[in-house]
């Protein structure tokens, strides 16, 4: 270990604004900084282009209304907020659905070339919790449209990026944070960054549990690091569970199957060949959704009068209802259900709309989509919970630290909409921008306080150094199967109470973690750095799972069942405790400003013939 | 469970050598699934990018028994049985450590290219764009940037033109952009000088290797080449159609 500790012979680098991460959010937020003149950076885990937002697929939701001219932000809003439970915050979710239509011009503007409608428009698909054709997209991989946009566009707007540099731990002046220490993970070698505001745009905690959707960058660092420096976490106990998740083969189990396949039409049976979401329509969708195959059907063909096929119902009521079959014992084959879109529509069509999961069938499981149901179950797949951010300028509970994208909450509430995701990038990567300028205007140079950084980096080096200790590869495994047992779908009071204690164990073999070789590149230590990240992940969805004592969205408490109007008035947060435990606090929340409330809440009849609220633009 | 043996390429830009791992292999593991057992039964510090173990990142290139592959779309059943798999790192770039490569040249190559100048909006505030008009751009922008065909063309892999030729991927970016219905830049005198589409001989081994099954050769260099000739000897033509609209 030629990095021995000292920060005199560290490399410093200083920009105004830095922004952790380079998914959607960070690359917008990078984008929007660069714009207001302030010297930017990016930092990422991968190379650029390779974040996260990449393997988005179905597309991203803004009330464009260029497929159904019924379309508007009231509705948009109306769908996020009852997908969400409520829970969500009011004007996150408002300011999402009136700004996400520019969001998406101005990305076709970068360079974006969405799929187009016959008039040559932006075209829209289906998805589901949402009312009217509403994605735009790119057949199924709109992710990659949407990241290699911004990164085209952005490389040209003189933001510094830093590719494979990933952030330790935030530094902290005072009250406010002055920056962060990060390692190049090509050498091993430390680097300072310090900035005047901290933007982290960091993405999910899926990297908890086995099955999910997630890749290896899905450590929580950005939820970890936040919390360490005193920042509010909120409603952690949110996770939502993808109801089409691979199954078969075991190494590709969790890997995404898009909402787009269900949109499109495709519909999910039981090994009896049963359509069975019929049987799980719950009284809040039961006048919007179809209870025949026959109005379903009518519906795909464009029946305006038709209600929604059940399969389109919001994730967290398929995942569920997927569970149940497989439990009753009417699963495939793999323990999990079909999903058909080969007897849905032609062959040539399929490919068309779906390329990339008839490639992912084909090449990872060799089943032909075209032909073949696919075997399907819920995965992990995104947090809703996440940094407490105010609406208006994503800034958290600490003097210049800010954050967007998955990494942050609110917008989503209790259970967030396909394609709710990209659109959230957009807005509040863009918002977060624009509050980092201001607070920086005012804000002294960064000062930096050595004792934080060279604690920073002995944690890190400590891995390294000691002489034996236990792997991290495995350790991590440990923690991923005890979650998926204890903290699933499915939640009980017993089983999240054996997860803390689990948790309390694995956090102190995480403190005797041993890595071999040198720090250049090595697989082993950031896995052993990570982990961290993922415990404090791991506590606080327990922790905050067990506080919330009803059922709400993708939050199910066998123990509590039903949402409990009581507890529509609180949020969970979680913070730092003064000696370093972790704190869960119910809070109540402020009630939702009127008009918002009442279009929320209004007959969609009412809605749409202007009914509601009328004056409120 | 069958065990299988792998000799994977260990070094740094000092130099290397193959080191031999056995692990048992389950059904259905794709290459990438073996290098992370190795990692985690024999050697915790191999480096290997990876990100989306879907064929949808481009992190997780690497050249395996000889040919450039996406480690998370190769199955281990496209192999025989007693095949021993033989994984390296891209030729065409500088080592960092083990199978993972220093591709930042292409990140530089990307940042020369003009970037989109799209036209004004309609009256209504809408660009129109009809879908065929784009089907063409869309293939080119499946591209995931795994840099298989930049690591497999000659120009850049045997003869080490980084300096004269910006390789099968940027042509594809700027067949991307000319192609583009709402552009209104021009690269056409850039590309033969700047990024040296002339060095292309057509031999389409990029095309072969694109997991994204882009046309490469066919339909963004060979299209890109023409307009570099159209240029030289018929200005006039290309003003017409400057003007006239037609890209
Ligand atoms: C398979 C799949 C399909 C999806 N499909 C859709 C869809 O169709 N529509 C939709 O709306 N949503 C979809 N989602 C969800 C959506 O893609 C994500 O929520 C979203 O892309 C997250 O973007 P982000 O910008 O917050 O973070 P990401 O894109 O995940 O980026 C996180 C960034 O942070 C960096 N980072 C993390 N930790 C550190 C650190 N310590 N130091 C430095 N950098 C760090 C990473 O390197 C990365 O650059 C999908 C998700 C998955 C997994
Ligand atoms: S066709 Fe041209 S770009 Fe492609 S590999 Fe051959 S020489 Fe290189
Ligand atoms: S063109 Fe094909 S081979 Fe080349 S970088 Fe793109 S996806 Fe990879
Ligand atoms: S890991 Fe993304 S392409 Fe292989």
């Amino acid at each position: 270990m030629s990095n021995g500790p000292s920060v005199s012979e560290l490399q410093t680098i200083e920009h105004d604004v830095l922004v952790i991460g380079a998914g959607g959010a960070g690359l917008r937020a990078a984008i929007e900084c660069s714009r207001q003149g302030l010297n930017t950076g990016l930092v990422c885990k991968s190379l650029l282009g390779k974040a996260h937002t990449v393997m988005a697929e179905g597309g991203m939701a803004a009330a464009m209304g260029n497929v159904d001219a019924r379309d508007s932000w009231k509705v948009h809003f109306r769908d996020t907020m009852r997908g969400g439970k409520f829970l969500n915050n009011w004007r996150m979710a408002e300011l999402h659905a009136k700004e996400a239509p520019d969001r998406v011009r101005e990305l076709e503007e970068w360079g974006a070339v969405f799929d187009r409608t016959k008039e040559g428009l932006i075209s829209q698909r289906n998805f589901g919790g949402h009312r009217y054709p509403r994605l735009a997209h790119v057949g199924d991989r709109t992710g990659l449209e949407l990241i290699r946009s911004l990164q085209d566009y952005g490389v040209h707007q003189g933001i510094h990026v830093h590719m494979e540099c990933t952030a330790l731990d935030l530094m902290k002046d005072g009250d406010r944070v002055c920056g962060v220490l990060a390692y190049w993970r090509d050498t091993g070698r430390f680097v300072l960054m310090k900035a005047k505001a901290v933007i982290l745009c960091t993405g999910g905690v899926g990297k908890a549990w086995r099955i999910t959707s997630n890749s290896w960058e899905y450590t929580a660092d950005g939820l970890a690091m936040a919390y360490l420096a005193g920042a509010e976490l909120l409603d952690l106990e949110f996770t939502q569970f993808h109801p089409t998740g691979m199954v078969w083969p075991p190494s590709v189990r969790g890997t995404l199957v898009t909402e787009g396949v269900r949109g499109d039409g495709g519909i999910l049976l039981n090994k009896e060949g049963k359509r069975f979401m019929f049987n799980y329509i719950s009284p809040r969708f039961a006048p919007e959704t179809a209870d025949t195959e026959a109005e379903a059907n009518r519906w795909l063909q464009g029946d305006k009068a038709a209600r929604r096929p059940p399969e389109l119902l919001t994730r967290d009521e398929v995942a569920r209802a997927i569970n149940a079959e497989v439990k009753a014992g009417r699963g495939s084959e793999h323990g999990g259900v079909y999903l058909d879109i080969a007897s849905r529509l032609p062959a040539e069509t399929i490919k068309k709309k779906l390329p990339s999961m008839y490639h992912q069938f084909k090449e990872l499981a060799e089943v032909d989509i075209t032909k073949q149901p696919m075997e399907v179950g819920p995965t992990l797949h995104y947090h809703m919970g996440g940094i407490l951010v105010d609406a208006e300028t994503q800034m958290t509970t600490v003097p210049g630290l800010f954050a967007a994208g998955e990494c942050a909450a609110g917008l989503h509430g209790a259970n967030r909409l396909g394609g709710n995701s990209l659109s959230d990038l957009l807005v509040f990567g863009r918002r977060a921008g624009l509050g980092a300028k201001e607070f920086a205007a005012s804000a002294p140079a960064p000062k930096i306080d050595d004792a934080q950084v060279l604690a920073s980096m002995r944690r890190a080096t400590d891995i390294l150094n000691r002489d034996t200790g236990t792997n991290p590869f495995v350790l991590q495994e440990q923690m991923q199967d005890m979650m998926g047992k204890n903290v699933g779908i499915i939640r009980t009071k017993s089983e999240l109470e054996t997860a803390v204690s689990e948790i309390d164990k694995l956090r102190s073999e995480a403190d005797k973690v041993k890595a071999h070789s040198t720090s250049q590149y090595n697989a082993g230590w950031h896995t052993a750095l990570d982990l961290r990240n993922l415990l404090v992940a791991a506590e606080g969805v327990t922790r905050a799972a067990l506080t919330r004592e009803e059922s709400r969205g993708a939050h199910t408490r066998e123990d509590f069942p039903g949402e409990r109007e009581e507890w529509l008035k609180y949020n969970v947060i979680v913070k730092r405790g003064a000696g370093g435990e972790m704190v869960v606090e119910k809070r109540e929340r402020k009630p939702g400003p009127g008009p918002l409330v009442a279009i929320a809440q209004s007959k969609i009849e009412d809605l749409e013939a202007g009914k509601v609220e009328p004056d409120y633009k | 469970m069958a065990e299988r043996t792998f000799k994977i390429w260990r070094g740094n830009n000092d130099g290397g050598e193959f080191v031999e791992y056995k692990i048992d292999v389950g059904p259905g593991w794709v290459v990438l699934d073996c290098v992370h057992r190795i990692q985690q039964q024999h050697a915790t510090d191999l480096a290997c990018r990876w990100n989306c173990k879907a064929g949808k990142c481009g992190s997780c290139s690497m050249e395996i028994n000889g040919k450039p592959r996406l480690g998370c779309m190769t199955r281990m059943n496209s192999f025989g049985p007693e095949e021993v798999i033989t994984i390296q790192p891209l030729k065409a770039f500088p080592v960092i450590k083990d199978l993972v490569t220093d591709v930042k040249w292409n990140y530089e190559q990307n940042k020369r290219i003009p970037p989109l100048k799209p036209k004004a909006r309609g009256a209504d505030g809408h660009h129109r764009m009809m879908q065929e008009d784009v089907d063409r751009v869309q293939e080119f922008r499946k591209c995931i940037e795994c840099f298989l065909c930049q690591d497999t063309c000659h120009v850049l892999r045997d003869h080490e033109k980084h300096d004269k030729f910006v390789g099968p991927r940027f042509m594809v970016r700027l067949a991307s952009l000319e192609m583009h219905p709402l552009d209104t830049e021009d690269r056409v005198d850039k590309m033969r000088k700047e990024f040296g589409s002339g060095w292309c001989n057509i031999t389409r081994c990029c095309t072969e290797v694109c997991p994204e099954h882009i046309g490469i050769t066919d339909n963004a260099i060979i299209p890109m080449k023409e307009r570099v000739v159209d240029r030289t000897y018929d200005p006039i033509a290309w003003f017409f159609r400057k003007v006239f609209g037609k890209k």
